[in-house]
């Protein structure tokens, strides 16, 4: 047995590792070390898996104040930058594309895709969103139970919607959800990852090539002729189709499971819920749930370009920084009792969807079909009701968005 | 109360839209922030603020004893 003696100036247990562990039981809350961290200061150290130790973000005001912050860059090749898993150096793998590129670029990527997920475009889905929650609400009622609400609902609603605005056939959707899964898994081995997304890219690929030979009205077709136009290569736009099809279905699908979970574990407040025709109520509930699970729990991931001066401490050129928005979304200071689930509460300024130039682009999208499920669900089947002990059920501990894998009910 | 946007600034994440339909909306063909009105009456005062706040890339502003 080797003794184990700290080097002279360095603190290692001073540097808790990240991400952090969730308390048992506690399944919605964020990691008690990191709540500590808040209390604390502003700004914490963190360690990484490859042994970096960049700063933890911890408080709402800075958190907003940074992510909105042009000397602070998403640029994956920078020097510094926080990397979530290891990557080939100096490639644009993982989901690629423009999350991991600062303005000019960004914007002129993003601005590509941006139009379809207009408050106004996305408003005109609602009834198209209607239909296929009660259709497959229809199914589960028709079908044996118990269920899984995962497979049987929370899943196919948001791929069904995110296929029909690509242009993806929904028949392909074990493939896409399969290699996804891989894709946000925080602990898939590099090989796997790269599989998984060079899987997902060729798929894209032909797609792209199928929209290039033959336009329909979708989104992919939308891409096919930028690249025609000379605007993106084909390798972009396959890129960009490859981000929108997982952060369409995973992120939601897992909002739509776990705030089901949420609620059925708060039942005042699913009463509340049931019992209400006022779509402003199923929107506050909307925000409030997204707070409250805040389900992206891996930390957005930033370097600095500058020396930032912050809550009187110094941010060094080349700083990694990591925006748990998890615990921003917990901040006693921007929202009181936080750790309360309250559906009636002003909880819009959240920060579930990030923020800065990057705030998440589909949130419009998100919002409705979040909007239309819950106001639907638990209506439609008001005694739905876990088919199994709540510690039965597996939660996405590993997985970069937080969720559950599956979640059996009855009624 | 005066309403400014900087369009090169917008990241097209449609929260104004959301909150005040009457003053914001967005360009068809990327998203990007259109002001509608940029003297809105008093009654959306509150609402315009929100929505100038929650603005992920702080591209609207406010003038005039807003």
């Amino acid at each position: 047995m080797t003794s184990t003696v700290p080097t002279a100036g360095e603190l290692p247990a001073d540097i808790p590792d990240f991400p952090m562990t969730r308390a048992a039981g506690c399944p919605f809350d964020p990691p008690p070390t990191a709540m500590a961290k808040q209390q604390e200061a502003p700004l914490a150290k963190i360690r990484l898996w490859d042994g970096s130790t960049p700063w933890m973000v911890t408080r709402y005001a800075e958190q907003r104040a940074l992510l909105a912050d042009p000397r602070v860059s998403a640029d994956i090749t920078r020097p510094g930058y926080p990397l979530q898993t290891a990557v080939a150096p100096g490639s644009r793998s993982g989901t690629g594309s423009f999350i991991l590129m600062d303005d000019p670029e960004h914007a002129r990527m993003r601005r590509m895709v941006t139009a379809p997920f207009a408050i106004k475009r996305v408003a005109a889905l609602r009834p198209a969103i209607q239909k296929i929650v009660d259709d497959l609400i229809d199914g589960m009622l028709a079908g044996p139970k118990p269920v899984d609400l995962v497979d049987a609902f929370a899943l196919p609603v948001p791929s069904l919607v995110i296929c029909e605005l690509l242009g993806v056939p929904y028949s392909d959707h074990d493939f896409f959800q399969d290699n996804s899964k891989v894709v946000i898994k925080r602990d898939a081995e590099p090989e796997e990852r790269n599989a998984a997304m060079a899987a997902l890219s060729g798929y894209l690929d032909d797609l792209m090539g199928e929209k290039l030979a033959a336009p329909a009205d979708d989104l992919l077709s939308g891409l096919a002729g930028r690249v025609k136009a000379g605007e993106l290569t084909r390798q972009e736009a396959a890129q960009m189709g490859v981000l929108l099809l997982i952060a369409g279905h995973e992120t939601t699908a897992n909002m739509i499971a776990l705030g089901t979970l949420a609620l059925l574990e708060h039942p005042d407040q699913l009463a509340i819920l049931r019992d209400t025709d006022d779509p402003k109520l199923v929107a506050s509930a909307v925000e409030e749930l997204l707070r409250y699970l805040n389900i992206v729990h891996n930390g957005r991931r930033r370097v600095a370009l500058e020396d930032i001066d912050i809550a009187g401490r110094r941010i060094h050129a080349g700083d990694g920084l990591v925006f748990a928005t998890d615990i921003a979304n917990r901040d006693p200071e921007a929202f009181p009792d936080p750790d309360r689930l309250d559906i009636r509460r002003d909880a819009r300024h959240h920060v579930a969807f990030g923020f800065g130039v990057h705030q998440c682009l589909g949130q419009p999208l998100a919002r409705l079909e979040l909007q239309v499920v819950y106001s639907t669900l638990y209506k439609r089947i008001p005694g739905l009701r876990l088919a199994a002990g709540l510690e039965q059920i597996p939660f996405k501990h590993d997985g970069v968005v937080y969720g559950v894998y599956e979640l059996p009910v009855t009624w | 109360m005066k309403v400014t946007v900087d369009e090169a600034m917008c990241c097209g994440a449609g929260q104004c839209v959301l909150l005040a339909p009457d003053v914001f909306d967005q360009r068809d063909e990327d998203g990007v922030v259109v002001l509608l009105d940029a003297a809105p009456p008093e009654p959306l005062h509150a609402v315009v603020r929100e929505a100038a706040s929650v603005c992920p890339a702080a591209a609207i502003s406010l003038g005039e004893g807003a």
